[in-house]
């Protein structure tokens, strides 16, 4: 696990369900086709109402035409991240255009686990509400072992929750390994 | 002090005596089910995380429905239903249930019911959000993703937090225009849509208790939209008369201890409750029919796990017998053995089916359609700006297909009502 992760904001409100973050049409592509599962990073967030992506101005495409990763590598979110179905094309969908965290109020249990349990991302929980604090296209920095973010463009610290009873998954980049490590599997 | 049904089930599963809320547990798991959608890529990380020692733990334990991009040209959507024939095929897996055969059962959530894997005091998981739906036979079901899916399908468990638990009592003889559907759009509006986050979400009362098997999964199905973990009824003589005609397995019951601990508890008297619908965009934005009489629709939808079982369509038959619609209605049976009831069931000597050709509405064969969208060519799917009224049970921007289109969730009897005028209409004025 790296011990910092830096990159530009992309900011988001409340309650992102998983047909925002990768709406079901788009559900009939293979995760295991390296090549056709890039469009999972093509059509991360595409549906999510223009208005409300990129906040707080809004208008802001996650992802530009015809490409398959973003430019944006933190998602800042608010409460219920994740909410809606059980697809673990959400949290795969974000890892493939690039995300490497989302920092969010609060998150729906199955996108929560999925993230960690199959190594997409990092799923933090702030303390309180960032998500109008922050801007797209704000540069920050996560530190991993301390859990503080930092705004480097507005240089204002947040602490964030401790991953808790999931670090050891997270640090082992997934639910195979973590057990393989623990002697459950073989 | 005491236990609720949702820990003593997990305890059970985990082999011990005792759980509390927030610990976590490794569980034994009775069931995994999964669907078109989700079962090749589940398949793909089991082969690629297990190899060559790669074993289906209990052949006779995992489920396998096509259910949710079934009638369609989409080649992606097809070879999908292909991978799961491959795979059945390769493993022997008997609890496979093809489309184009006898077998073919519709909506997973409505035919793990109908097939006899739904058993009190059991644990089940699935690779859907609605799994939850199980819950409506005492036992614990929840939905999981794909990783931890393969997981369960080499070794058999999975971790989980034990959540605490949510009690909602339902007092009182539910009113002839008010159904299951109305009563968890109450809870929604009440809770949001993340007020049961990671925890248990348990329904009593003798009005939940009068309802049949089909209506308790409407409440339960819909925990989910709450955030809820599981959603639990405790089995009484209905569910054992319901499962006795379907699997004769012995199982053990349980039920909440009367001091066991609840996070909160809500109680309700359904006489007071009024037919509600969840206006866009949320399921959570919940209001009375009566403060949006009127709103224009270009599209009724009744079908889906949530919304498609026989007890919704006797509801929507009774409505639109002898009646014409006045928007285009999509009738959308959850499952096959729901198809055959509405040749067979009559209404005044006119089956459900023949009131619903009659009415003017367009029947599909039995699968998800447009619950969630799905293929440009899926039978239903909102397109451009309609306006839709829909059973079903998620009306987040874009669920139903179209990203400007709108979504009011609400009962059968609200749908059907609103088809016959083509604006949104409180059932009482047909009943």
């Amino acid at each position: 696990m790296d011990k910092i992760i830096k990159g530009k904001a992309f900011v988001l409100g409340d309650n992102i369900d998983t047909d925002q973050i990768i709406p079901a049409e788009h559900l009939v592509y293979s995760l295991s086709d390296p090549e056709e599962s890039k469009k999972y990073g093509q059509f991360a967030l595409s549906g999510v109402p223009l208005a409300k992506s990129g906040l707080p101005e809004g208008g802001i495409p996650f992802i530009g035409l015809n490409n398959f990763e973003s430019i944006f590598d933190i998602i800042i979110g608010g409460v219920n991240f994740g909410c809606g179905s059980s697809r673990e094309h959400a949290p795969f969908a974000l890892q493939k255009a690039g995300i490497k965290a989302v920092i969010a109020e609060s998150y729906a249990r199955i996108f929560y686990r999925n993230s960690v349990d199959g190594g997409f991302l990092i799923p933090y929980e702030s303390f309180g509400r960032i998500c109008d604090k922050i801007k797209t296209f704000d540069v920050l920095e996560i530190d991993l072992q301390k859990n503080i973010l930092k705004n480097l463009s507005t240089d204002i610290k947040y602490n964030l929750k401790p991953l808790g009873n999931v670090l050891p998954i997270i640090e082992q980049g997934g639910i195979f390994e973590y057990a393989r490590k623990s002697g459950m599997i073989l | 002090m005491g236990m609720t049904i949702t820990e003593k089930i997990l305890a059970k599963s985990a082999g011990k005596n005792k759980v509390m809320p927030g610990e976590n547990v490794w569980l034994n798991v009775d069931v995994l089910m999964t669907h078109d959608v989700c079962g090749p890529p589940t398949f793909a990380i089991w082969k690629k995380e297990f190899g060559k020692k790669a074993k289906i733990w209990d052949k006779d334990k995992l489920v396998i429905f096509p259910d949710h991009y079934i009638f369609t040209k989409n080649i992606h959507a097809n070879r999908n239903v292909e991978l799961l024939r491959e795979f059945a095929k390769e493993h022997q897996i008997e609890n496979y249930y093809d489309v184009g055969t006898d077998r073919y059962k519709g909506v997973c959530h409505v035919a793990l019911a109908e097939e006899g894997y739904n058993i009190p005091g059991t644990v089940l998981f699935g690779t859907d959000s609605h799994t939850c739906t199980s819950g409506a036979f005492g036992m614990f079901a929840t939905g999981v993703g794909n990783t931890d899916a393969a997981f369960i399908l080499g070794t058999g468990k999975i971790w989980e937090k034990v959540p605490e638990s949510m009690k909602f009592t339902f007092h009182g003889k539910l009113p002839e225009y008010l159904t299951a559907k109305d009563l968890i759009l109450q809870i929604l509006g009440d809770i949001t849509t993340d007020g049961a986050t990671y925890r248990a979400m348990e329904f009593d009362g003798e009005a939940v208790y009068d309802l049949s098997m089909e209506e308790r999964m409407t409440l339960t199905n819909m925990a989910i939209e709450a955030g809820g973990m599981n959603g639990i009824i405790a089995a009484d003589e209905v569910t054992r008369a319901y499962v006795k005609q379907r699997n004769d397995q012995p199982y053990e019951t349980f039920q909440s201890d009367s001091d066991a601990k609840y996070f909160k508890t809500y109680e309700y008297n359904v006489e007071e409750i009024q037919p509600l619908v969840a206006k866009p965009h949320s399921p959570d934005n919940r209001d009375n029919v009566k403060n949006v009489e009127g709103t224009a629709l270009t599209k009724c939808y009744i079908g889906s796990c949530t919304g498609g079982k026989i007890t919704d369509f006797r509801n929507a038959g009774k409505i639109l017998f002898g009646r014409k619609v006045q928007v285009p209605t999509f009738i959308v049976p959850a499952s096959t053995a729901t198809a055959q009831q509405l040749e067979a069931e009559m209404i005044n000597g006119a089956t459900l089916k023949q009131i619903f050709d009659d009415a003017g509405c367009k029947i599909a064969e039995s699968s998800c359609a447009a619950c969630l969208g799905g293929p440009d060519d899926t039978f239903g799917r909102a397109v451009d700006k309609d306006v839709v009224i829909s059973t079903t049970n998620r009306n987040f921007p874009g669920r139903m297909g179209s990203k400007k289109s709108e979504v009011y969730l609400a009962s059968p009897l609200t749908v059907a009502a609103s088809a016959i005028t083509g604006v949104i209409t409180d059932p009482r004025n047909f009943l």
